[in-house]
């Protein structure tokens, strides 16, 4: 992919000096970075391909001080990219020449804890992990668990509207979450969401800016809902001849009303890169693994173990473990939790791709991605959310080889546009980002994509914050704005009135 | 009142466009059965939906289904049944509150004003259940967003922001809804007698249980003996889901849970099923004459106190709360404001907000439905209406004073 950018503004770039100088009267003297062997730690996040250093990066550590920086990159027109952690995988945080990233490291801190209302309120730094550790000795725990949870933190999160292994039955982040506080490019801050409520009066700004990929407003404090912790869980284990069969069984346990915390599968590549890796016990001949977690009161949990295992068993399991024991289970997980580092170990580099498609069509697509494979002359694992058809395949390649990058980079479109043939999407919880925003058009026509960006107006007029991302083409505002005027003819003449 | 009656998306975008490019104001309606709810319209022309019903296409093992707005959440629920599914979020059946029948309310209407029923601590509101929509702008155009599948984070979440809309930002011409499976099991737990003051307290520690109630509602004993299946007193309702075999379990670790608050009685199926509907379209507090009602958002652990506040304050009062506290429904007398300012100072106090479901014109004449919002999101709200519906042909005044 060859990746067009926003075209730099250069007096912005020229007035880089003049702009840390500003910046650095604006917030305390540790808050702002300008020299270029400290940016070079920003000048990626966790899609490592394309790097771009920025003019600058403040850490601001209070509201206050993100609505100055915001308001004074306002005045003086220069672009605001926002990071968190910068774990994501689609380049959400990727730095532009002439602007500068905001960090939000320094927002680390829970403000209340409040049971009674099982939730919590902690600024956008706090990593998702701590939110847990912070009430779990109380029973309760944050429901969605992406897999970089240990890192990544609340506030990407929600700009990203992350998911994780037990969203199947707990639901995304947008599910979970209550209220934020936020500063808009211009230094305004609101306060959206319902605060401690469910519900928020006027319109659903809270639902629309969960994944909205840091292109509204920058996110100071997070309020989200705590889940008590089930009684039980438990977890089986199941190696299947067929990708198909294994589809089957996914298939037939939702739809027996069955919710499973989780339901993952892996092929048999991805299997023998994780027993390679860490060795968890995984059967080496399965064409696919099956790891169904089930929680909930204790008594329910031993029932719905029986039935799995039964539909399990019915549809061909070649091999069929399950467990109460919490050893046990962890160890089920162990070789699923570190495919990316596994596939890392057989491959220098690899592509994490991120689609969604419907249940039933798994098998086909897992054929077209074998036969893209074979095409491509390049490996793929894959790694698979089989409750809700969140696909996760892994395109192994080396950088180092010329031209595999742009190889491994057309093989991921043509999976996600094969994802999207059969009435899936390009993203189901990555991110558009950089990395699928060329893409967007296989999924959205140009109005889709206007009615988008005007909303992005609405918040952001200048089209300074996090710009380049999600749009595969920029339009200003004013442009999107004007009305098509239909010549005053009447378009309607001939439907029925009453 | 002239009423345009498209067939088609087309002729929606047509009507749309055109009605933008001349200023002409439209009513959306689908049957019309929540006009009450919110301000009322003023508009040139009605534009009714109700061709856009039917169901496009099911797919049970996706468990997803793509339909028209127009088609009736009763239709709906007799087609979800026969497989074995349902509306997760329980939309509830307002139209007796507003002195319409029963059973005609649409999918559109709940989606449009975001409803939920009891489960939405635990299942989400509308808004959870709406993947994806096709709609036309107040521009008149035709546009897609949101998707086929459950996990999609593939450009805004429009579907979220049009989701309690009020059919202000644009026209939805089709929706694809995610569906829930029936549990095999149900039974609900009342608590019997239980004062107001205990009953808060107690339904959070069974919220914050590891139990998975399903919906927690607790009603006064003025509100409990009226329900469609009365009870003889204040109660306590606590709904399980789940295996058959696994749920007198649930009701005895209940039991240990509560300790001696009150003996833990089940009732069974059809009739638990009965006792929720009830709870769900607040039958609770019908005939309800020249009563306004209210619908607070609350943090559960404050919404019986703020009951308590409120019954004190205003004569006359009857309420129940459901949600664990999270959700207050209230009827007052409707006087001149409704108790307006009381209502809105005890819910602000509570960290919450309170919106007047209905009322007699002269009311909200007086009262915003809405609770107003700060400066800086009521700023954010006009330019959202204006991108997309710049004239403000949609519905004008429905949420309030453009």
């Amino acid at each position: 992919m060859s990746l067009t950018m926003p075209v730099p503004d250069g007096a912005v770039i020229e007035g880089r000096a003049d702009l840390i100088a500003h910046l650095a009267r604006l917030l305390p003297a540790d808050a702002v970075i300008g020299a270029d062997s400290a940016l070079a730690a920003y000048e990626c996040d966790a899609l490592t391909a394309y790097v771009q250093r920025p003019l600058a990066v403040v850490l601001p550590r209070t509201t206050e001080e993100v609505a100055r920086v915001l308001r004074a990159c306002q005045e003086r027109g220069v672009r605001v990219v926002p990071r968190g952690a910068g774990t994501s995988l689609s380049g959400g945080a990727l730095p532009l020449a002439d602007g500068i990233v905001l960090s939000l490291a320094r927002f680390n801190r829970i403000l209340d804890i409040d049971l009674d209302n099982r939730c919590i309120i902690a600024q956008p730094g706090v990593t998702n992990l701590a939110l847990t550790k912070a009430v779990e000795a109380e029973g309760f725990f944050y429901a969605p668990d992406p897999s970089s949870q240990i890192a990544c933190t609340i506030g990407g999160n929600v700009a990203e509207n992350s998911g994780g292994v037990h969203c199947l039955k707990y639901g995304l982040t947008t599910h979970n979450l209550l209220g934020l506080e936020m500063v808009l490019m211009d230094g305004t801050v609101v306060r959206i969401g319902g605060g401690k409520t469910l519900d928020a009066p006027g319109y659903d700004l809270l639902g629309v800016v969960t994944g909205s990929e840091g292109l509204l407003g920058v996110v100071t404090e997070v309020t989200v809902r705590l889940t008590p912790a089930p009684q039980g869980i438990g977890a089986l284990l199941a190696g299947f001849g067929t990708i198909e069969a294994a589809g089957e069984a996914v298939a037939v346990i939702v739809g027996a009303g069955i919710v499973p915390a989780g339901i993952e599968m892996m092929d048999n590549l991805a299997i023998n890169a994780a027993e390679d890796f860490c060795a968890p016990g995984y059967p080496r001949e399965a064409a696919a693994l099956l790891i169904v977690e089930l929680d909930g009161p204790a008594g329910e949990v031993e029932a719905q173990m029986d039935q799995v295992a039964a539909i399990l068993d019915a549809h061909g399991a070649t091999s069929l473990k399950r467990t109460r024991d919490t050893a046990e289970r962890l160890g089920f997980w162990a070789g699923r939790k570190a495919a990316f580092p596994a596939v890392g170990r057989i491959s220098p580099d690899y592509l994490c791709m991120d689609g969604t498609i419907p249940r039933a069509r798994l098998p086909e697509v897992l054929g077209r991605i074998a036969s893209l494979s074979a095409d491509y002359g390049l490996r793929c694992a894959n790694v698979f959310h089989a409750g809700d058809g969140n696909l996760h395949p892994l395109i192994l390649y080396d950088a180092n080889i010329e031209g595999e990058l742009a190889r491994a980079e057309a093989f991921g479109a043509d999976i996600l546009r094969a994802c999207v043939a059969v009435g899936g999407v390009l993203t189901g919880e990555h991110g558009v980002g950089i990395e699928k925003r060329d893409l967007m058009g296989e999924m959205f026509d140009d109005t889709d994509l206007a009615v988008q960006q005007r909303l992005k107006c609405a918040f952001d007029p200048k089209g300074l914050l996090n710009p380049g991302k999600v749009f595969p083409v920029l339009h200003a505002c004013v442009e999107l704005g004007r009305l098509k005027v239909s010549g005053g003819k009447l378009r309607f003449a001939d439907l029925p009135r009453f | 009142m002239e009423r345009l009656a498209p067939r088609n998306t087309a002729q929606v975008a047509d009507i749309v466009a055109d009605c933008s490019a001349r200023g002409h104001r439209l009513n959306v309606i689908g049957a019309g059965t929540r006009a009450g709810l919110g301000h009322p319209v003023t508009a040139d022309a009605v534009l009714d939906l109700g061709a856009f019903a039917g169901i496009e296409s099911y797919e049970p093992s996706e468990q997803i289904m793509t339909l028209g707005p127009a088609t009736t959440l009763m239709e709906l629920d007799a087609v979800l049944a026969e497989s074995g599914q349902r509306l997760a979020f329980e939309p509830p059946d307002t139209g007796p509150l507003f002195g319409e029948a029963a059973g005609l309310g649409t999918i559109g209407g709940a989606v449009a004003a975001n409803l939920a029923g009891p489960a939405r601590p635990r299942a989400g509101a509308a808004r959870d259940h709406l993947l994806g929509i096709e709609a036309v702008s107040g521009r008149g155009e035709v546009f897609k967003a949101g998707g086929r599948v459950v996990k999609n984070v593939t450009g805004y979440d429009l579907p979220k922001l049009l989701a309690g809309s009020f059919g202000t930002l644009a026209v939805m011409t089709r929706l694809t809804l995610r569906l829930g499976g029936r549990p095999p099991g149900r039974v609900t737990a009342a608590l019997l007698d239980i004062a107001p003051a205990d009953a808060g307290p107690l339904m959070q520690r069974i919220a914050g249980s590891g139990l998975e109630p399903v919906a927690i509602a607790y009603l006064p004993a003025e509100v409990a003996v009226r329900e469609r299946h009365p009870m003889a007193a204040a109660a306590l309702l606590v709904r399980f889901e789940g295996p058959e075999a696994a749920l007198p379990e649930r009701l005895a670790d209940l039991q240990r849970l509560i300790g001696a608050a009150a003996p833990v009685e089940a009732i069974e199926g059809p009739d638990s099923d009965e006792t929720w509907a009830a709870v769900r379209d607040v039958a609770g507090l019908l005939p309800d004459g020249e009563r306004a009602l209210w619908r607070l958002s609350l943090p559960p652990a404050t919404g019986c106190a703020v009951a308590a506040r409120l019954a004190a304050a205003l004569p006359g009062l009857r309420w129940f709360a459901d949600w664990a506290g999270a959700r207050l429904w209230l009827a007052v007398p409707a006087g001149a404001d409704a108790g307006a300012e009381v209502v809105r100072a005890a819910a602000r106090d509570a960290g919450g907000h309170a919106l007047l479901f209905r009322a007699p014109l002269t009311v909200k004449a007086q009262v915003p439905v809405f609770e107003p919002p700060a400066p800086g999101v009521s700023a954010l709200e006009r330019s959202l209406r204006a991108a997309f519906d710049p004239a403000g042909i949609l519905n004008p005044g429905k949420m309030g004073p453009a």
